[in-house]
């Protein structure tokens, strides 16, 4: 009859029995390469010798180190060795223990003889018999102990028939329930409060069938633990989750109230504080045989479930990330009672740890335990205990929906030891963790797979993150660099549009739209139609209700007045064009160009700029003229010449390109004086929305640009002569009139120092197969360029220099930042804990620390 | 760039022979970064101007040259190819070589003769110091006129250009006149095109020889030449002046520079005195900046234990080069440990300290995003000890060259006066559970206390 061996899928399995007693044999039949770590082989590994006993030490720690790893991995891991030594044993389990993870031990307890005529069959490492006798002895004797060890599951094998017949089933851990999707209701602390949790059950949309609760759709219950104490009917509370566990196909965790009434059931004398002394009252007249099933409940209860693929987990108290899916007495201590410092409070309560603050999983944890007036979310954790026995609520949450659905308490049924806490207070998770992002940061996004920020681009983004950016709350967003266009063949032009219709029709977009590309700084808005919205979706809690932000994260004015001005007319804006209501929303983003550009760099204008067109002007001019005056000058004085050392010159040449020097300066003088304007009052500033990023709930990265484009004019431009729109033309790449006009357009815009435009494919993000496309190509005008690569750039002999440029790079950078952009707001929008925000626009920042050829 | 030289006098058009160029033969020599071209506007027998034009390519200068493979040293829009800088010393040396050194074979007798010269500079950077002019050049015996423009007509109010026409006016020998140029041309502008190598010093020592050592602007003279280099600096001031008087001036060079080192060394003193009184053994060094108070920390046998934090790398790196981390011995470098860090990230590395000094750092953090540093600091790392300091805006009154409600940083986002800052160390200080004693570092002023403030913060148990 073939054995059966059941071992947790996740498990750390000692094999245990005396040399030739086949373990390695066993243990290649009936587990992967692998999965096995045998003594012999690390031994190999080192010396080249698999029977040199005498570095036995050296491989053990090789060995332990491996299978850590693993463990570290959850993977089923087989120690092969002889493990008869309790010492030995000792490890296994130390391991384990370290690990989370049940231990197992498979022994190989063969007949003497057989071990001894086996060992001496072996040609190469036979051993003396008075050894394998030991061996056999050491493990008979070892049998007796290994429970008492701290071997969960032990498994005898003692026969050679009996280890060929051999199925080892891998239980899957009980608290894996990965395949069951829900979707869940899942229901805070009940502590006694019975009335309420009908009532939420009922809010729930569930309907009584003979005690039962069922939803019509199908949900499902989960229950967080802390059915009894404090409330007026405890055990009614405690029947209706067994019942609805036993035969409703409910879930239930264990709380550290019901662990005490299990103490009770099983007849301890546990504290009568906290309010057990009501649970305690209605027990001591219940029917035995309930006692029994109560505690045989309780008893039964895990300490936590995965749930959803492993996108869910739920348990009391909370758990570490690195607990999630193990057990053992130390994870069931921390779902039931969390952590804390050991210290008591002012109130002499234990101190908690916050450990959600720290929480950086994928999946989403739903616990209770530490009552609030409000369910706390925190770094894709909820608690959703609000207290209903002290008055409070009894909350669930919808899952997948996330929703909060709450009944209020009827009563008070327990006074608090500690009040309320303070309700502004979103602990150590509202403050941002520098080992989130002192690293190399690998980020994934969902327009490219795995994007990866080098360490030193790490360092730099976090000097200017802490010196220069804002309140990194608001820095939902972080706008993409983007690239030139091809160089044009055109003699005449660094810069064309054909190029950039040329790129985006090769790329397989048929239709782009042009917008115009302002004479500004770009400038992310973040407004919130109260600081109330900025507090609760921003956790911007100086009553601020947005900001202006550069392309780097700082605030755009240092003088608070004009931001503020500036949003409050915004916001009028949008309350007189409906835009909250339209939209269903309480705050927006959005991606504008602001002018005038002397505003944010009057700096840059004042000491490059304006002193090169000075100095410039001022020198060529006196160069013309003198020039000038040697070109006209009759006379000779040919005796000077045989004394000179350079090469004739011809003056009438010079004069013509001291010329078209000075004109070009002209050119350069006028092309920087057009972003400069005189502000005086906010009236002065121009503000040109062209994306609308992301309102609640929404991100509208994959909308059309005319759509933004006729939404901005809808809901932004006309009302207050501030917010101005863009003009812009769309244009069939296919289609060569379509072209010419664009190109016609451009060349209107740029005439006289006009930037130039933005090239965007028809929708916002746009692919070719699986690649992503650059969001836009800008061309920036002939004019505008001298501002960039000097007044005299269009020289020929310069122009043919400056064509030889490649934008590879800058692309690349381009399209992670993009991917980084969008991903930022998608998480916001998906509420998202801070660090996952905060990472994308850090990550922006980190590769805008990448050398590229700044005039790109 | 541009400069013309103007001989006044008889047989004017004689200039020729000593400049050895032909009037009548405009010319152009290739240089390394560009052209120059020599030819005269003006000939007659009583006013001869020559002038030398110089062509710089702006892309190589952007670029390096190319197939040079070295990186462009300035922005594609740059002053350079038509400011007067030091390419104009350079390129009068070369294409005026032989007057520049005082030789002339054809007319020996014009060469001792002193001339009505004058010479015009244009567009030259000396960034609105107009008496730069008058103190180089009137010493030496000069007529000084200086012509300034506004930096843009369109926009008077961004003030006047950093560029002036400077036109000299002296009799005296053309070689003389060229030398002056050659030397007093790159101290107007330090951003010299060429790094500063030890043949710099030769070459200031031999076109300065005979009116340099007389310069009673000798020093400023020398170290702007050699782009405040100190070790050149020393190295030629030595060369120049008379033996005893050389350590005065080294010591004269480092005073102006310190002016206010003795207030930092005071604050250093007060605030490892206050460390060491809390009784403390370890000690992180919040915003360490080049580690000058960790370096005295090092030093003190009761500090087991000093970890130097600071935001900026290059901060960190001056920091490891100042306590020469890699020449400390063994007892001493296992108490350093150096970390980037922000104030604004919540660190686990932060933990664990006696004692957390935050020296002159606070003032450098947005207002906004005090509240987030505090609660790092006093809730999240929770040292025993925290000490603060700050500067005292009430004092800044005594600092002349400070305007009216300007910061005494430019990076800093906000300067406290002693009830400000008393105000927030309280509210912090109630709100983390600590105590704080404030009290003032500097010569106090009567009315407006001292310079520094500092708040010395302890933990209740």
């Amino acid at each position: 009859m073939t054995k059966q061996i059941e071992i947790p899928e996740f498990s750390l399995v000692a094999l245990v029995g005396s040399s030739s007693s086949g373990k390695s044999t066993f243990a290649q039949k009936y587990f992967k390469p692998t999965e096995v770590l045998s003594s012999d082989f690390f031994r190999g590994m080192i010396c080249d010798d698999e029977n040199d006993q005498s570095i036995s030490a050296e491989a053990f720690d090789l060995l332990y180190y491996a299978a850590q790893k693993r463990l570290k991995q959850m993977k089923l891991t087989v120690i092969d060795a002889t493990n008869i030594k309790k010492s030995a044993r000792a490890r296994v389990l130390a391991l384990a223990h370290e690990q989370n993870v049940h231990a197992v031990a498979i022994v190989l307890n063969m007949p003497e003889n057989i071990l001894l005529e086996r060992n001496k069959a072996r040609a190469e490492r036979r051993l003396p018999a008075q050894v394998i006798r030991q061996h056999a002895r050491d493990t008979r004797y070892s049998l007796k102990n290994l429970r008492q060890e701290g071997f969960r599951f032990v498994y005898e094998i003692n026969t050679p028939e009996e280890l060929e017949d051999i199925e080892i089933i891998r239980q899957k851990l009980w608290t894996d329930k990965r395949s069951e999707h829900g979707p869940f209701d899942i229901i805070g602390d009940i502590h006694g409060c019975y009335e309420e949790l009908k009532l939420l059950l009922a809010k729930l949309g569930y309907e009584e069938k003979a005690g039962l609760y069922y939803h019509p759709a199908g949900r499902r219950l989960a229950f967080l633990g802390d059915f009894c104490d404090r409330g007026a009917e405890n055990i009614a509370a405690l029947k209706l989750v067994m019942r609805q566990v036993k035969e409703a196909g409910a879930l239930a965790v264990p709380g550290n109230h019901d662990a005490k009434l299990l103490r009770y059931l099983n007849g301890k004398n546990p504290s009568m504080q906290h309010g057990f002394d009501k649970t305690e009252a209605e027990f001591a007249a219940a029917d035995p045989a309930f006692k029994k099933e109560a505690a045989e409940f309780i008893d039964s209860l895990i300490s936590h479930y995965v749930l959803d693929d492993g996108k869910l987990v739920i348990t009391h108290a909370g758990i570490k990330e690195e607990y999630i899916g193990r057990t053992s007495a130390c994870i069931r201590e921390f779902c039931l009672y969390g952590e804390t410092s050991g210290e008591p409070d002012e109130y002499g309560l234990p101190q908690r740890i916050d450990w959600a603050a720290d929480y950086r999983g994928r999946a989403t944890i739903v616990y209770g335990h530490i009552s609030a007036r409000k369910v706390v979310a925190k770094n894709n954790t909820y608690c959703i205990d609000t207290g209903c026995a002290y008055g409070g609520k009894l909350s669930a949450l919808r899952y997948p929906e996330r929703e909060i659905v709450s009944v209020p308490a009827l009563k008070q049924y327990a006074e608090r030891i500690k009040p309320w806490a303070d309700e502004d207070e979103a602990g150590l998770g509202d403050l941002l963790t520098l080992s989130d992002v002192n690293k190399k940061l690998h980020i994934e996004t969902e327009l490219m797979t795995g994007i990866d920020i080098h360490e030193n681009n790490s360092a730099a983004a976090l000097e200017i993150m802490s010196r220069f950016a804002a309140d990194p709350h608001w820095l939902i967003y972080l706008p993409p660099t983007m690239s030139p266009c091809e160089t044009s063949p055109l003699d005449d032009y660094l810069e064309h549009p054909l190029e950039a219709f040329e790129y985006y029709k090769s790329q397989g977009v048929q239709k782009v739209i042009c917008e115009q590309k302002h004479m500004g700084s770009r400038a992310v808005i973040v407004l919130c139609d109260s600081p109330e919205t900025a507090a609760r979706r921003f956790g911007i809690k100086n009553g601020e209700r947005g900001i202006i932000y550069t392309r780097t994260g700082r605030r755009f004015f240092s003088a608070e007045n004009v931001e503020k001005e500036i949003l409050g007319r915004l916001s009028s804006v949008l309350r007189k064009t409906g835009f909250y209501a339209d939209f269903k929303t309480d705050w927006l983003c959005l991606d504008c160009e602001l002018m005038p550009w002397s505003e944010k760099a009057k700096g840059l204008i004042l000491s490059q700029y304006a002193t090169t067109g000075n100095a410039a002007k001022n020198s060529l001019k006196a160069a013309s003229l003198a020039l000038k005056a040697a070109a006209g000058r009759p006379g000779s004085a040919p005796e000077v010449a045989a004394l000179t050392s350079g090469q004739n010159v011809n003056l009438n040449e010079l004069v013509t390109r001291y010329q078209e020097k000075a004109q070009a300066i002209e050119q350069y003088i006028k092309a920087y004086r057009e972003y400069s304007w005189p502000v005086n009052s906010v009236n002065d500033f121009r503000l040109a929305p062209f994306h609308i990023l992301a309102t609640e709930g929404q991100v509208f990265g994959r909308e059309k640009h005319s759509w933004h484009m006729e939404n901005i004019r809808k809901y932004f431009t006309g009302i207050d002569n501030i917010f101005i729109a863009t003009p812009y033309l769309e244009v069939d790449t296919a289609d060569s009139e379509s072209v010419q006009a664009g190109v016609s357009w451009w060349l209107k815009l740029t005439a006289s120092g006009g930037e130039g435009m933005v090239v965007k494919p028809e929708t916002y993000t746009a692919f070719l197969g699986q690649k992503l496309l650059q969001p836009a190509i800008k061309c920036r005008g002939r004019e505008y360029l001298r501002i960039i690569y000097g007044p005299e750039y269009l020289t020929p002999e310069h122009l043919k220099r400056l064509k030889v440029r490649s934008l590879n790079h800058k692309r690349r950078l381009a399209l992670k930042e993009f991917a980084l952009g969008l991903e930022g707001l998608n998480r916001f929008v998906k509420n998202e804990p801070l660090y996952r925000v905060h990472e994308c626009a850090f990550g922006v920042l980190a590769l805008e620390s990448e050398p590229v050829d700044p005039r790109l | 760039m541009l400069l013309t030289i103007t001989h006044t006098g008889p047989n004017s058009q004689e200039i020729g022979f000593l400049l050895h160029k032909n009037p009548e033969r405009p010319q152009q020599f290739e240089l390394s970064f560009g052209r120059a071209y020599f030819f005269y506007p003006e000939v007659s027998s009583f006013r001869t101007t020559a002038a030398l034009l110089l062509d710089i390519d702006p892309l190589d200068l952007a670029r390096g040259k190319d197939g040079s493979g070295e990186g462009g040293l300035f922005d594609y829009v740059n002053d350079r190819p038509y400011a007067t800088t030091s390419f104009m010393s350079t390129a009068i040396a070369r294409v005026l070589s032989t007057a520049l050194s005082g030789r002339c074979e054809k007319r020996p007798d014009l060469l001792q003769k002193a001339l009505n010269l004058s010479a015009t500079l244009y567009s030259l950077k000396d960034n609105g110091a107009q008496n730069l002019a008058h103190e180089l050049f009137e010493p030496l015996g000069y007529t000084v006129t200086i012509e300034r423009t506004l930096l843009d007509e369109r926009f008077p109010e961004w003030g006047p250009s950093p560029y002036i026409n400077l036109t000299l006016k002296g009799t005296l020998r053309l070689t003389e006149l060229l030398n002056h140029l050659y030397v007093l041309i790159p101290v107007f502008d330090p951003k010299k095109h060429y790094y500063t190598a030890e043949d710099e010093i030769d070459k200031l020592l031999k076109h300065g020889s005979g009116w340099l050592e007389k310069h009673p602007a000798k020093e400023k003279i020398t170290r702007r030449y050699l782009a405040a280099r100190k070790s050149y600096v020393h190295a030629a001031l030595k060369a120049l002046l008379p033996p005893g008087e050389e350590e005065s001036e080294q010591a004269e060079i480092s005073a102006e520079k310190a002016a206010h080192n003795p207030l930092n060394s005071e604050r250093l003193t007060t605030v490892k005195a206050a460390i060491l009184n809390s009784g403390a053994q370890s000690v992180i060094d919040l915003g360490c900046g080049e580690g000058r108070l960790t370096a005295l920390l090092l030093k003190e046998a009761q500090i087991k234990r000093v970890t130097a934090a600071d935001v900026a790398v290059s901060a960190l790196e001056k920091a490891a080069a100042r306590l020469k981390t890699e020449q400390l011995p063994e007892n001493i470098r296992e108490k350093l440990t150096l970390i980037q860090a922000s104030l604004t990230y919540r660190d686990e590395r932060f933990k664990g300290y006696d004692c957390a000094a935050v020296i002159e750092v606070i003032e450098h953090i947005e207002p906004l995003r005090l509240p987030a540093f505090a609660r790092i600091l006093f809730e999240f790392a929770a040292p025993k000890t925290v000490i603060i300091t700050t500067p005292n805006s009430e004092y800044n009154k005594n600092y002349a060259k400070l305007e009216d409600n300007s910061l005494r940083h430019p990076d800093h986002r906000f300067e406290w006066t002693r009830a400000e800052f008393a105000a927030w160390a309280g509210e912090v200080a109630d709100k983390f559970g600590y105590s704080v004693k404030i009290s003032g570092i500097g010569a106090a002023d009567e009315a407006a206390g001292a310079p520094t403030q500092m708040g010395v913060f302890s933990k209740y148990d």
